[in-house]
């Protein structure tokens, strides 16, 4: 972590120490401040919050939200509960597997965008839906997850 | 001077809402016309989305699945005057998919807008606070126990003893916990009140707060819910500065204030105590019960956990009186229920009805059936945990208990359509599979089950001849009752649901003969 990381967690610190039942927050906090949660700032966030490091990374490996890496420049988040299933989003993944050679929990190759499995986005009655940089869109065929892709720089390889 | 309606909700937003009234206030602006938009909830008449409505003599016309490109097309005719368009449908509130519903919970939606604490009040807001005030406190709790209201999240407790025992028990702090992880596949309707509505959540919070004597509320709020999390905090602000929250907040020196905290992507934080856990700052694993929250729940103590259609309940039941609230119903399902129609349905949206309409009136009626134009194959009712349903069924009332009888379950109401392009020996996998990736880890036959469920039905799915079949089946039948009587919650107790009413009622889907299956 960089001088400015540094004193960007210090502050989170103070500010969440006391706040009841806090881990979650700090981290969320934490994460939005920073993109992920470094793990040079793990033994600092176990001494604020008081518990041990062993707590503060069972936490972090629980919740799927957290990452200890920086994430990619574009995160794309496809639904693959029920409702989408049922409204084709299996073939959606497999247009991203094709298209971009990316698969669930993996990154194009160039690193820039990252593919993750959510399981429901609340659009079940706009199936099937995604989240791209963490905006929601629904009703997606195959044709406008391509437009999304192209104007996020993801052009089609095929 | 014309006005506007167009939802703020985030699906009519993601698809396309936003950009729609952009245009509408672009192209008002160059044609120099007076007009006044206003971003509302969402009526949950989601295959019409973005609808626009209008204010005409008669009442709101609507415009439905308006694009930015039809903007102007539907500013050249005579909006006020319900001018005629490709793109109308009338009179909104005479569509027969809303006239017949029984907005009870949802009166506001598509109404009011989200933030407007003058348009909550204007519309029966805090009625039902301004009644408990005058009641005490054990008078309150008679009124919900009265009413017969039953926990919505799904396992469908009777309310009024959970806060008869929060109430009774002794302590210096007790808390209200709003459950707002509403992580079920086709499920939406918690979505859309916190976000179309969320004053009617904080007014029931608060009156439980009254009724059972805790000064601190928390909403759990899935993080995949991002725009309900921002539309709280900010209801919630205002609440605060109106004295609605805060040290006094009916005026009998109560206080009672609320915190939202966000989730962090685990579906098993639905479960209540997983979701105590989490607010307080650690992994998501199950308690054993007992203890009872309502006895020693949050930070160890009393604690009334609620969905958040069952705290929304509250106001209506206190400003109409239980026996009112009683007239809708049927049996031991009293009130109305949100049912949520998704996946593959030609009309999906939110339906608000007394429990006891059937399946096939809510799939059909309502749904029209599947968006695909193809039979109804299944409906999956009550999220991943709920069994698939076979159209031989859909004549099943929706009641807690006739549900119950035939090896369903009502669940958060949601209802997930499909047609014979979903292959139920893959979603039986899925099933497990999701188990898997959810399971908290605190009990084997979860955490273990459902991973060796996975493997079972690939191999159940593979098996080259009956024999082998067979094998696996009774691999998988032994498997399931493991998990359903072992389990510490219901993830891995009811994951067993889907997997087993799909091979009971779709054998070929398995690869399982019919007569096979009848044995």
């Amino acid at each position: 972590m960089n001088a400015q990381q540094q004193d960007t967690l210090q502050q989170l610190l103070q500010q969440y120490r006391d706040l009841p039942g806090g881990l979650l927050p700090l981290l969320h906090a934490v994460q939005d401040a920073l993109g992920h949660i470094p793990a040079e700032s793990i033994p600092a966030i176990a001494r604020a919050m008081n518990q041990s490091q062993a707590e503060v990374h069972g936490v972090i490996g629980f919740y799927h939200d957290f990452r200890t890496t920086p994430p990619a420049a574009h995160s794309l988040r496809l639904c693959r509960a029920e409702a989408c299933q049922s409204m084709g989003s299996e073939a959606l993944a497999a247009q991203l597997r094709t298209q971009l050679g990316v698969d669930d929990h993996g990154h194009t190759a160039d690193g820039q965008l990252e593919l993750r499995p959510v399981y429901c986005l609340g659009a079940c009655a706009c199936a099937p839906a995604l989240q791209l940089d963490g905006q929601l869109h629904a009703r997606v065929t195959p044709e406008k997850l391509s437009a999304l892709l192209a104007a996020c720089g993801k052009e089609a390889k095929c | 001077m014309l006005t506007l309606y167009i939802p703020m909700d985030s699906v009519a937003c993601a698809v396309g809402a936003d950009g729609v009234a952009a245009e509408f206030a672009a192209e008002a602006e160059r044609r120099k016309l007076d007009i006044t938009i206003v971003r509302t909830s969402s009526r949950g008449l989601f295959w019409l989305e973005p609808l626009v409505e209008v204010d005409t003599a008669q009442g709101r016309a609507g415009y439905r699945e308006v694009s930015p490109d039809q903007v102007a097309s539907l500013l050249d005719v005579d909006l006020a005057a319900n001018g005629d368009h490709l793109l109308s449908v009338g009179l909104v509130e005479q569509l027969p998919y809303l006239k017949t519903q029984q907005r009870l919970l949802f009166a506001r939606a598509g109404i009011t807008s989200p933030l407007s604490l003058e348009h909550y009040l204007a519309h029966g807001g805090y009625q039902g606070l301004q009644h408990a005030a005058r009641l005490s406190h054990d008078e309150i709790v008679a009124e919900v126990l009265e009413s017969g209201l039953r926990g919505r999240g799904g396992a469908a407790f009777p309310a009024g003893i959970k806060w008869r025992t929060v109430r009774q028990a002794q302590a210096e702090q007790k808390y209200v916990v709003c459950n707002a992880d509403e992580g079920d596949s086709g499920s939406f309707a918690d979505r859309m009140l916190m976000e179309g509505d969320p004053f009617l959540l904080i007014e029931g919070m608060t009156i439980a707060g009254l009724a059972v004597g805790a000064s601190r509320g928390y909403i759990y709020v899935r993080s995949e819910y991002a725009p309900a999390i921002a539309v709280l905090r900010e209801a919630i602000d205002i609440a605060r500065t109106h004295g609605y929250l805060g040290e006094d907040v009916a005026h009998g020196g109560h206080e009672f204030d609320i915190e939202v905290r966000e989730g962090a992507g685990a579906y098993i934080c639905g479960e209540e105590t997983s979701l105590l856990e989490s607010v307080e700052g650690r992994r998501g694993t199950v308690r054993a019960k007992p203890p009872l929250p309502a006895l020693q729940g949050l930070f160890g103590q009393p604690t009334l956990v609620h969905n958040v259609l069952s705290l929304a309940s509250v106001p209506l039941i206190l400003s109409r009186g239980a026996s009112w609230y009683r007239n809708f119903g049927m049996g031991r399902s009293l009130g109305t229920m949100a049912f949520q129609l998704a996946g593959n349905v030609r009309r999906g949206g939110l339906v608000e009805r007394a429990f006891g309409l059937t399946l096939r009136e809510l799939v059909f009626d309502y749904g029209g059936g599947t968006a695909s134009g193809k039979p109804v194959k299944a409906v999956q009712l009550g999220g991943p945990l709920g069994a698939w349903i076979p159209p031989s069924q859909f004549d099943t009332p929706l009641d807690y208990e006739a549900l119950a009888a035939i090896g369903a379950m009502l669940g958060h109401g949601g209802a997930v359509l499909c047609d014979d392009s979903l292959h139920l020996g893959q979603m039986a996998r899925f099933a497990m599979q999701f188990c898997a990736e959810e399971s908290c880890g605190k009990c084997t036959p979860c955490r273990i089950g459902s991973t060796r469920g996975v493997e079972v039905i690939e191999r159940l799915l593979a098996a080259p001849d009956s024999a082998e079949r067979e094998c696996q089946r009774a691999l998988l039948d032994d498997l399931c009752d493991t998990m359903q009587y072992g389990s510490l919650c219901a993830l891995g107790g009811m994951t067993p649901f889907p997997v087993q009413s799909a091979m009971r009622h779709f054998p070929a889907d398995f690869g399982l003969d019919t007569q096979e299956q009848a044995r």
